[in-house]
């Protein structure tokens, strides 16, 4: 049984990479092509619900591939924070590889072939991080994350696409190069291994505590893609990207890699017990509660619809890190719940605005009055993520807000509380605001109909099904809840 | 026995092949003779090294005349894994040669250029294997005189003017070099560098030991282009002609780097050196600043070319960094990163070589819109920059992390964040070259640019996959590195 779910594990890796490979041979017929991203989605998803339904989380294996360095060995296992952050990107990789078939048609980009390679490429980095056994290869695949998003990011190709593309890789390259690879070895140095354990790896060598002490903001803020600030402006710039690769990388593969990243950081590599103690942690949490203030603040003055939705990711993104800061259960519960509850409403967002840029060309917020008659799908369901961001029931935010809430009470982080309630309520300027413009507005001019009245149906499948999610995350929460506390129980094993 | 003669063969036999070539004088023929006479050379090369790596050095008196009065050849494991680095990439590089040569020299200058490569190879292979250090000399002179010459055949008429600036940098650090070695002639009455490093011991509070020493140590950083001795090196990288260039980009300086190694640790000991003079103050921060200005000035090159000469300084100067550290990990780092620079600036070198050889130019402006035109030689030129930034699963990381284990294992934080900045820099540099190729349009866009040919496709994609395979799999390197630097330090106690 347990050889069974390795298999499966090197398995999810190697499938999105063979379907890279395997993507150029179709380049000149399209239909083909799009059916191999499809199968090979789809496939990456059946792989992971067979590791989900067949895993027995109380005796783990891993299995190493490559010993570089002895100790550094690039290997794999799965636990479940691992698992749903692989299940929730096979997923929406799946559902983002029937969105983009609509909106890379219909918006006749060029290099298409180039496009689902890159993606696919970037499936394989993900998943090996989400199955990553240690530190060493967590960086690995947390690098070429980063480089094989940045052919994604610039695929326009022009001078404003360069410009995205230098800060989204500049940004990305320092923290990783200047604090998370230090902070590594650093790590290695103390305790002479990169290994993730429950417990923390760390707390064994509370005598360092002065080193470790240092480690903590290193691997905060080197782990740039969970966009702390000020390591923030690569998500803004990486906007440029066409709107599926923002939709899927942006809101849910590097931005969630980034976060998943640092959780697995706080929870296997230092430990509840020790994050309590050092004297950094108490910084580090005014600095997630700042970001989370001040992304939102900038998000209430973007016109441009992407860039507001990138801010706001800004902002959710520290939600998740402050939970993983507050040392408790209930934080890391929740941080793991809002990881992936956040990443389906948010890319229902971006799925909403890419349908936008398709029918009407329009991609600022103040001409969007009126567009609720014309678009009442696609702005209806950009209505129901919203909330769902905000956090209102019945929808899925609701829960990953209220563990998130109680985690703060439980640390008695009142100011924290505090934050929290009220970038809430900026939330609901900054997203209600669009969907109410679009339906209770009347347009300055006629609207200029492009095309169709409504998105293209590939679009609006993804779209709809998303938007589902949302709801049948709030009914029914059990298995989300059950993986998120069980990676604190192997926590509390020890 | 054959096995005894492989010391003296490895340089008698690119000497002696290199004024044959003179008597093919066919291009062609030239080529193959020199490309078999380098394979061969390899070959020895491994053989040496696994000998020493299992019997021990190797020790051969020439002429069976006994050391001290005779000159002796000695081989450790370092001057293996040099020998074997050296022989290697210029195989590798001869074997792309004949096309490159054939677009950038005339008919009757190619079989010149390969009598100059030749004895190149000779002169640096002699440096490694020699035990004697006046015969040490001689071999610096011959690889020099023979550089000079290779670089002079560049097509571009600045090729003379950075030759003959080389050649006086050279011939003046030759000159310190044979000052230093007269002085310790005059102290101690032999040339035998192990005589030496045992009768030096009982010297050291000579004041013509530390004369001696600093000459010799300023005419081997000139030489290697230690900054802000580099001056040369830019224009003579640049201008030469694309084999050469890649030939002496990934293997003189790292004999220099050897000479340096060998003097330091062997003949003065380690313990003087770094008594007699604030070495590893001075080694390290020449080493930062070199890494922060050659790597700025990088960026602001135009010439792709250019922006590797002035790398290879910067990662010049990250060898003599972790050299000065004086440590364990330190030196490891240096031998390590030796290797791994060898490939990188050697796949890189060549593919810009190929770049050259289809669109005849070096500027960056030209490159755009090649990455699509070009695509393979492109993808090895992002891999090997890759490799150059110290992206995981290159050579390039290997190095880093040894620097960065070598600095923060003395606690010196800043020194390790310069390191990594120093590869923040590379990132610039080589993505400059990235954004050219593939996010700009080609210039015009009609014209069509083929491809290089599979003979050129073939070395570079050797050097690249080295890039690959020596990242992931260590065990070589760091086995080699490890011994070579026990053995250092154990004839340094």
């Amino acid at each position: 049984m347990q050889s069974n779910e390795l298999l499966y594990v090197q398995l999810a890796i190697l499938l999105p990479a063979t379907a890279a490979l395997v993507l150029p041979l179709f380049k000149r017929r399209p239909n083909i092509r799009e059916t191999v991203t499809l199968l090979a989605s789809a496939s990456l998803f059946l792989i992971c619900i067979s590791i989900y339904s067949t895993i027995d989380f109380s005796h783990q294996q891993s299995i190493v591939w490559l010993t570089i360095l002895p100790q550094l060995t690039i290997s794999f296992s799965v636990e479940p924070l691992g698992l749903l952050f692989a299940l929730m990107s096979s997923l929406l990789w799946f559902i983002t590889s029937i969105y983009s078939i609509g909106y890379m048609r219909y918006h006749h980009e060029k290099n298409q072939t180039r496009f689902y390679q890159f993606f696919a490429l970037t499936m394989t980095t993900v998943i090996g991080i989400a199955f990553a056994a240690n530190l060493f290869t967590l960086y690995v695949f947390y690098e070429l994350l980063t480089l094989s998003t940045y052919p994604l990011v610039t695929h326009a190709r022009n001078q404003k696409a360069k410009l995205g593309g230098r800060t989204y890789i500049a940004i990305l390259l320092l923290t990783s190069f200047l604090f998370f690879l230090p902070a590594m070895v650093g790590t290695w140095l103390v305790s002479g291994q990169v290994a993730f354990e429950s417990g923390g790896l760390l707390s064994a060598y509370t005598s360092e505590l002065k080193v470790i002490a240092i480690l903590l903001p290193l691997f905060l803020l080197g782990i740039g893609k969970a966009a702390l600030m000020p390591f923030h402006r690569w998500l803004p710039a990486a906007m440029v990207a066409p709107t599926p690769v923002s939709a899927l990388l942006h809101a849910v593969a590097v931005v969630k890699g980034g976060v998943f990243a640092v959780l697995k950081v706080c929870v296997f590599i230092f430990g509840e017990n020790l994050i309590a103690m050092l004297p950094t942690t108490q910084l580090l949490l005014y600095l997630a509660g700042l970001t989370v203030l001040i992304a939102s603040l900038i998000a209430l003055r973007q016109d441009s619809l992407k860039k507001r939705l990138a801010y706001s990711t800004v902002s959710q993104l520290s939600y998740i890190t402050l939970g993983a800061l507050l040392a408790n259960k209930t934080g890391i519960i929740g941080s793991a719940m809002h990881m992936v509850i956040h990443g389906f409403s948010k890319i229902t967002l971006f799925f909403c605005a890419g349908a936008i840029i398709i029918v009407t060309g329009k991609t600022k917020i103040s001409e969007l009055a009126g567009l609720g008659q014309q678009m009442p799908i696609t702005m209806s369901a950009f209505f129901i993520a919203s909330l769902s961001i905000i956090g209102l029931p019945p929808l899925a935010g609701a829960w990953s807000k209220w563990w998130l809430l109680l985690a703060t009470a439980e640390a008695k982080q009142w100011l924290l509380l505090g934050i929290l309630a009220l970038s809430s309520l900026m939330n609901i300027f900054y997203l209600l605001a669009i969907p109410l413009k679009a339906f209770f507005t009347v347009p300055t001019q006629q609207i200029s109909v492009k095309s169709d009245i409504e998105a293209p149906m590939p679009m609006l499948i993804a779209i709809i099904t998303c938007t589902c999610l949302c709801f049948i995350f709030f009914i029914f929460p059990e298995p989300l809840y059950e993986l998120a506390s069980s990676i604190t129980h192997s926590t509390s094993g020890q | 026995m054959m096995s005894n003669q492989l010391a003296i063969l490895q340089v008698v036999i690119p000497l002696i092949a290199a004024p044959l070539c003179l008597l093919v004088r066919h291009a062609k023929l030239t080529w193959l003779f020199a490309l078999t006479i380098s394979a061969l050379c390899s070959v020895i090369a491994l053989l040496l090294l696994q000998q020493v790596t299992t019997h021990g050095p190797v020790v051969y008196a020439l002429g069976d005349w006994q050391a001290p009065i005779g000159i002796e050849y000695r081989i450790d494991v370092l001057g293996a894994y040099l020998l074997t680095i050296v022989t290697s990439i210029s195989t590798i590089i001869l074997l792309a040669s004949s096309s490159i040569n054939k677009s950038e020299l005339s008919k009757q200058k190619q079989p010149l250029f390969y009598v100059a490569y030749l004895l190149c190879l000779t002169g640096m292979l002699g440096i490694i294997v020699t035990g004697d250090v006046f015969n040490l000399f001689i071999f610096i002179e011959i690889s020099a005189l023979a550089s000079y010459t290779l670089i002079a055949m560049g097509k571009d008429r600045r090729a003379l003017t950075a030759a003959f600036s080389y050649l006086l940098v050279g011939t003046l650090g030759a000159t310190f070099i044979l000052i230093g070695i007269g002085l310790m002639y005059m102290l101690t009455g032999t040339l035998n560098m192990h005589d030496l490093s045992v009768r030096l011991v009982e010297l050291s509070q000579s004041r013509t030991l530390f004369t001696a020493f600093s000459f010799f140590i300023v005419g081997v950083c000139l030489k290697l282009a230690l900054f802000p001795l580099h001056w040369w090196l830019p224009n003579a990288y640049t201008y030469s002609p694309s084999v050469a260039s890649a030939f002496l980009a990934a293997t003189a300086t790292k004999v220099a780097i050897y000479i340096l190694l060998r003097f330091i640790f062997g003949v003065f000991g380690q313990e003087f050196s770094f008594s007699a003079l604030p070495l590893q103050n001075i080694l390290m921060t020449l080493g930062i600043v070199g890494i922060l200005v050659a790597s700025t000035m990088a960026i602001y090159q135009k010439n792709a070319k250019q922006i590797l000469a002035y790398s290879s300084i910067a990662q010049i100067a990250y060898m003599i960094l972790t050299l000065g550290f004086n440590s364990h990990n330190g030196l490891l780092a240096t031998l390590i990163h030796i290797f791994n620079h060898a490939l990188m600036k050697g796949a890189l070198f060549l593919a810009l070589a190929a770049v050259m050889y289809r669109i005849g130019s070096m500027e960056i402006k030209q490159f755009a819109g090649l990455g699509k035109q070009m695509p393979w030689t492109f993808a090895a030129i992002v891999i090997g920059g890759l490799s150059l930034v110290g992206i995981p699963l290159t050579v390039g990381f290997i190095s880093k992390w040894y620097m960065i284990v070598a600095s923060l294992e003395n606690g010196w934080w800043p020194v390790a964040l310069v390191i990594v900045f120093g590869s923040l820099l590379a990132a610039v540099y080589v993505w400059r070259i990235f954004e050219t190729a593939y996010l700009q349009t080609a210039h015009e866009p009609n014209k069509q640019i083929k491809e290089a040919p599979l003979r050129l496709l073939i070395p570079v994609w050797l050097l690249t996959l080295a890039n690959i395979y020596f990242g992931i799999d260590v065990r070589f390197t760091q086995n080699i590195a490890e011994l070579a630097t026990q053995s250092i330090l154990g004839s340094a106690m």
